[in-house]
Order: structure tokens, then sequence, then C-alpha cells
């Protein structure tokens, strides 16, 4: 507590700090598309997911993709996390091309994918045990991490015995203990109350700064995508393609108090217009 | 709202590896409120544990009545030879069958059928699941597997196992053989059938969350899909070990020496009426002991399993 407010008494710190994320603009893009095609299904059952999709992530930015759905976002998570194989085009995570899943791109999903039959101990430390690391390490690392995202005292429990939110708590330290790079997150917070959907996003956003991590973020949720991100993403509908991209520039660190000031209302207007610019749109209005 | 928000600072200070960001504060967040069940390792209040215990024991009061008013029914039809439908003037009554059971426990004969059946289940029920489980897993991960198993078994599947008495007896040199052959037929089926089911009815995103936490093959084998699997294994050992008393009886009393269905079986064709009483209440309480003790190591296994009523 004393830490916070010393630092945030103490505007220098803060010119010190603006520069980070603008030199790391340098490095190759955190997650790379070029002309990236995903089909499924083959002869006349063939459905293309995603079509001619460009995009270009930075690394340490925390973009969203907001779309209708069906328009292909999980499929676009799926690819990046190497589960969905790309038909065509290129997709680059940092420099290299995606062929199978691995622990450096951390997926947070929907819901219910703790291991029923693992403590949240158990679940926070499956990544370390994965790579080898020492029981003594892997509980350290987990503890303090549960620690951190404000389940110290919910470590021995199932996660039947927890909360959606809190669910989506060891989901979220389950990822971030491994140190991912990226961290594609797919409409992670769809399933809770909007109150503790708020205090989610806020621990995201907290976990997010303190990580230095690269976030792509799938929503459907309009005021989800504003609040968190640098940038939206717009798809339209299937076969998806970036159709629109806006920029947010609200100040950062943000709070809830934010969601009602004009600027956000501006913004959200804005990609209501985009999101709902679409020729099924103009057909049904 | 109380709090200040983490700020752009935290980040200047996370440099300093000692720095974590502090954890949130339960009053600001409602995601960490209590979970709706409680863990069970909380003590109860002493008033609900009462009130527990004193419904236990009425349900025990009733169970134990309606035991006692069915002894009495029957004790009524065999001594007064009733022939309504059922022709009571052969049934021994409940007190012969005791008398019968009181001299039985002293005879060595008898431990040596309990013996004899238990050790044949124990064998063909342990070789079933182990090669149940086995062959369940492969069919319902590799392609290749279920392709060339299935088929055959799809067809030997509907034989039951009574059907196969005659071929185990030319199968195998030793009536004993053929008895846990017939017993692990029995068993096998449920067993595999459940284990391939556990296996396909996986949630894929299991398997996909596991990949990306950077689990191998043979990491996303052990640590997911097995466990995963474990409570239709759990549910296919239950029903195996039912069927596998069933087959054992039947082949104890068509080519059985010892074993409690031979003995059921002999007590008819030595007109040794209330022996026969006693058979079928050993099978019972065999069967219904060994059902228990698969349930027991389930639960042992399983301690985050949760039925459907909620309880763990």
């Amino acid at each position: 507590m004393s830490t916070l407010e010393a630092s945030l008494a103490s505007p220098a710190l803060l010119l010190q700090l603006a520069p980070v994320r603008e030199q790391a603009q340098a490095a190759p893009p955190a997650i790379e598309m070029r002309g990236v095609e995903i089909h499924f299904g083959e002869g006349k059952t063939a459905v293309r997911a995603v079509s001619q999709l460009d995009l270009t992530i930075a690394p340490g930015e925390l973009v969203s993709v907001l779309g209708p759905s069906g328009c292909g976002k999980s499929t676009l998570i799926g690819a990046v996390a190497g589960f969905t194989p790309v038909s065509a085009g290129s997709l680059r995570v940092e420099g290299h091309a995606v062929r199978e899943p691995g622990p450096d791109r951390g997926v947070v999903f929907q819901h219910h994918t703790l291991f029923p039959w693992k403590r949240v101990l158990e679940n926070v430390e499956f990544g370390l045990k994965m790579r080898g690391a020492t029981r003594s390490e892997r509980r350290a690392a987990a503890l303090s991490i549960l620690e951190t995202v404000g389940l110290g005292e919910f470590v021995r429990h199932y996660p039947w015995q927890l909360s959606g939110g809190m669910q989506q708590r060891v989901s979220l330290a389950r990822v971030l203990v491994n140190r991912p790079r990226v961290m594609l997150m797919d409409e992670p917070f769809c399933a809770l109350d909007a109150q503790t959907r708020l205090s989610m996003q806020e621990l995201l956003l907290s976990l997010w700064h303190e990580y230095e991590i690269t976030v792509l973020f799938v929503t459907h949720d309009v005021d989800e995508a504003i609040f968190l991100s640098d940038r939206i993403l717009v798809l339209s509908e299937r076969p998806g393609r970036v159709r629109a991209e806006l920029r947010v520039s609200l100040p950062r660190p943000r709070t809830r108090a934010l969601l009602t000031t004009p600027e956000f209302m501006r913004l959200k207007e804005q990609a209501l217009a985009l999101l709902f610019d679409s020729p099924a749109a103009r057909a049904a209005g | 709202m109380s709090s200040p928000p983490p700020s752009r600072a935290v980040l200047a200070t996370s440099v300093a590896p000692a720095v974590v960001l502090r954890p949130l504060e339960p009053s600001r967040d409602v995601s960490t409120a209590p979970p709706a069940a409680p863990p069970p390792t909380l003590p109860s209040s002493r008033t609900a544990a009462r009130r527990r215990a004193g419904r236990t024991l009425g349900s025990i009061a009733i169970s134990i009545t309606s035991l006692l008013l069915w002894l009495g029914l029957w004790q009524l039809a065999s001594s007064q030879r009733w022939q309504l439908f059922f022709r009571f003037d052969n049934v021994p009554a409940p007190t012969d069958v005791l008398g019968a059971a009181r001299e039985l426990f002293e005879a060595p004969k008898f431990v040596e059928h309990i013996s004899s059946s238990v050790r044949r289940i124990f064998t063909g029920f342990t070789i079933a699941a182990t090669l149940a489980v086995a062959l369940g897993v492969l069919v319902g991960r590799v392609r290749i597997a279920a392709l060339s198993v299935l088929p055959p078994l799809e067809v030997l599947r509907p034989i039951p196992a009574v059907a196969w008495i005659p071929l185990a007896i030319l199968l195998f040199a030793s009536a004993e053989q053929s008895m846990v052959f017939i017993t692990f037929i029995g068993a096998f089926f449920p067993i595999f059938l459940n284990t391939i089911h556990g296996v396909e009815g996986l949630d894929r995103r299991l398997v996909h969350a596991s990949r990306t936490l950077g689990a191998g093959p043979f990491d996303v084998f052990w640590e997911v899909v097995l466990p995963g699997a474990l409570p239709a294994i759990v549910t296919g050992l239950s029903i195996g070990m039912g069927t596998s008393w069933f087959s054992l009886v039947t082949a104890e009393m068509i080519s059985g020496q010892y074993g409690v269905g031979y003995y059921t079986w002999e007590a008819y064709t030595l007109q040794n009426y209330p022996h026969i009483v006693l058979g079928m209440i050993s099978i019972g309480v065999l069967g219904m002991g060994s059902s228990f003790a698969i349930k027991w190591v389930g639960r042992r296994c399983m301690p985050w399993f949760r039925t459907e009523g909620g309880a763990a």
C-alpha cells in the first residue's frame, strides 16, 4: 500500500516509464497474420471461417477482437494457440511460424477448463510441472501468483467449490505462472455477472501491467473491448476478416470511473457503428 | 472503490522482483465471495449434525422394520404351507435356514465354497479390468485401434457369458480355468465400453488447455485422459462386478466343484432345501460386499468427484 502511494506521488517515475512500450515496437510483432485463411470440412460442406485476414499486434499491446457471433473470433484464437491449422497464409508469433500449441502462448478459455481432479494449487502448478520444475519451486511460484489474484486462501479447494469468477482467476494464474509471451483470451468473462466481470477486467489490466504481456482478447462486449484495449479490431461476418480498427487512446491506468465519461461514450458510439455497419445489419435495420 | 486502482507506477516498482502487485482486497471484489457450497473441511454446526444423526437413525429403523416384516411373512407362509400362486409347501422357513446356517459355519466345507468363488471372481475380474481399461483407452484415443479392435468385439459383445460355457470347457484344460474365463467374459464388456465412453466423452478443451500449458502426449494421457475417464471407468467396474458374479454362479452350477453357485445347485439335487436359500443369501452378500469395495476404492481415487446429488 505504502509503496503504491509513494510511487503515485512521484511523477518522475511515471515519466521514466512511458517509453517502455514504444521501445518494444522495434522487436518482431508479437502476433502477425498475413492473408490467413482457415477452412473447415471439405467439398460441399466446407466452411470458410476466416478469409484474407491480416493483423499485426505489437509486443505488450492489449488488442481486442470484436465481432458478431459466428464470425470466426474463436477460430482466430485457436489458430494462434496452435489447435486449428491455417489453410493458407502466414501466421507468426514473435517471428516464428505457429505449428502446435505451446506454453509461450497461454490460453484463457470461456469457462470450466480447470482440471476438475486437481486442487487449485495443482491446477496452477501444472505448467511448471510439465516443464520439469521441482516440487518446491512450482509450489512457491503457484502460491505467490494465487496470492496475487486474491485466492491465497483457496489453494486446497477443488474447482467445483469455487464461484465462476474465482475459477477464472485460477485460469489466469494457471497461464501467467508460466510467464508466457502472449496470452490469448477467448471471451473469458462472458459467463460472469456484470459486477464480477468488471472486477475481473480490472484484475486483468493490473496483471497485464505487471507481467508486460501481449494480450489478444476476443469478446462480443463493446464496453469490455473499449475498457481494456489499446486497439479494437472489428471483424466482419463469416468469413471473418478485419473490417475496421479502432484505436482506444483513453489514458491508463483505467478505472471503472472511466465507463461513464463522455470520451468512453464517444468511443462506444463509434464501435457500435462499426459493428453494425454490415450488410446484414443494414438489411435488418 | 476505496482502494486506489492499480496504476502505471506499479509497473515501475515491479522491476524489483521483491515487489509484487498486492493482492486485491476482498471488499473490492465480488468474485472472491465465498462459494455457494461450503468447503467440506469446514466443521458443520452441532445442531445440524444432531439433526442428521437423527435422520440416519430414523431411516435405519424403517429399513430394519421392513426387513423384519418380510421375514415374518415368509416364516408364516412356510410354516402354514401356503399354496396361493407361489407354492410354499417345499420352501424352507427362515428358522430352518438359520438352523442350517448354524451347522454350516462349523463345517470347513462352506468356507471352501466361499473362498473358491471369491478367488475366481478376484482372478477373472482383475484380468478383465486390466485388459478392458487398457484396450478401452486405446480404442478411445487411437483411430487405428478403434478400427481394428471394435468390429470383432462388437460381434462377441451380444453373446451372454453363459453361452460361452460349453466352448470354455473345450478351450481350457481345467474346469477351474474355464470358470475364471467365464467370470472374465462377464466383467470385460461393461468395463471396456464404459472406458471408451469415458475417454471419448472427455471435454476436448481440457486436452487443449493442457497442451497450451506444455503437456506432451504422455502427459496428456496420464494427467488428463486417464483422470478424466476415471468416473466412467469406476461405473464400468461397478457394473462389471455385478455381471461377473452373475456369470460365475451360472458357470459353477454347470461345471463347478466348490463355489457358492455349485453349493446352491447341489443343495437342490440333494433335496437339502434350507441350504438353497443359504446359498442364495451368500451370493447376495458376496455380491453386495464386492460392489461396496469397488465404490469405496472409487471414492478414494476420486476425492474431487461430485455425484449429481452435490455431495463430495
